[in-house]
């Protein structure tokens, strides 16, 4: 069976960048990509070591084999939608600090996503 | 040397075939249920439970996610329901594309309900969209009452939860008072089931049974 993803999760985040790197490149006159810029939330179970290990595997014999993939955190903030305040997250409480509403949402901290590439 | 920017969810590709399957699901009025939980929670066992149950007054299906046996799905076929045996060989989770595959060799137009029996695993399963109207996320009491914060993602991303085995919570230190605190101040409005899965008259599994035929019937509604 077809599967894009496959064995430890990072792996398939690992097949996800490499499938990023090839659509954005795709065309262009590049021949190597030097940098990968990822943004992680902090609410994501991502074991960023394990992240780089993979990528280094699944990248060999591509123009990605030599990237440095650069990790950038994006804290967990959360927004009550009935008194708009915000706050970082720390203690995984999804209840407002100020109001005791229930009806938070989440602005940034679960992010898998390519920032950007450095290319030659 | 050129900078390119990017923006793109690394799960992007996966996020649109779980669009795909979610528009399926719509089509055909089926309510699609993403069960996840430890291994040896009772997954199985309650999802046995629940068949059996339901089996007389809709038509169901069930796709089961394991690593390498068909040892889910032989149990579910002995309660004559259409049972799809995803094997992730290793894979530490179902994606979209695998339950994709399994729903093209299916008649979707006949079914009310799908349960998406995931690989067992508190970590990886919460990250990947399958299409599901909704997840369950199970919990035994013996796996501990600090669970729900260490694995915090996933009862984040779940709608309903589940604390299963509770019929031996005189034997363990399992607070039921802690766990379900923390689990409403991670998700206020989790919906939280303790249960007994291997009792069929269980008020717990009662009350999940009539939870599910709501979400069927407002499916069909939709």
């Amino acid at each position: 069976m077809a599967a894009f993803f496959k064995y430890m999760h990072e792996m398939a985040l690992a097949k996800g960048i490499l499938d990023i790197v090839h659509s954005y490149t795709k065309g262009k006159d590049v021949t190597k990509v030097t940098e990968i810029t990822v943004l992680v939330g902090d609410m994501t179970g991502v074991v960023w070591d394990s992240l780089v290990f993979s990528f280094k595997n699944i990248a060999k014999n591509t123009i990605a084999e030599d990237a440095l993939l650069v990790e950038k955190r994006l804290p967990l903030i959360i927004r009550c939608r009935n008194c708009n305040h915000q706050k970082e997250v720390t203690d995984y409480k999804f209840i407002c600090e100020k109001c005791a509403s229930s009806q938070i949402e989440i602005i940034s901290g679960r992010e898998l996503r390519v920032e950007s590439m450095e290319v030659l | 040397m050129m900078d390119i920017q990017v923006m793109e969810d690394i799960l992007h590709q996966n996020d649109v075939v779980a669009q795909e399957n979610r528009k399926l699901f719509r089509e055909n009025k089926i309510l699609a249920i993403n069960l996840l939980g430890s291994p040896g929670c009772g997954k199985t066992t309650l999802l046995e439970n629940i068949l059996s149950q339901l089996k007389d007054e809709y038509q169901i299906a069930v796709i089961e996610g394991d690593l390498f046996t068909d040892k889910d799905a032989d149990r579910i076929k002995k309660h004559n329901i259409l049972v799809k045996q995803i094997n992730t060989h290793g894979g530490c989770h179902l994606d979209a594309l695998m339950v994709k595959a399994a729903l093209s060799e299916m008649e979707a137009k006949k079914l009310d309900l799908i349960i998406i029996e995931n690989v067992g695993n508190l970590v990886c399963p919460a990250e990947f969209d399958v299409g599901e109207d909704f997840k369950i996320t199970a919990l035994s009491i013996t796996e501990g009452d600090d669970k729900p914060l260490k694995y915090p993602i996933i009862f984040k991303e779940s709608e309903v939860a589940i604390l299963n085995k509770i019929d031996i919570l005189p034997f363990t230190n399992f607070s039921v008072e802690n766990a379900t605190e923390d689990l409403l101040t991670l998700h206020p409005k989790l919906k939280i089931f303790n249960t007994v899965a291997t009792k069929y008259d269980d008020e717990g599994v009662q009350d999940l049974i009539a939870f599910i035929k709501g979400k069927i019937k407002e499916k069909r509604e939709i």
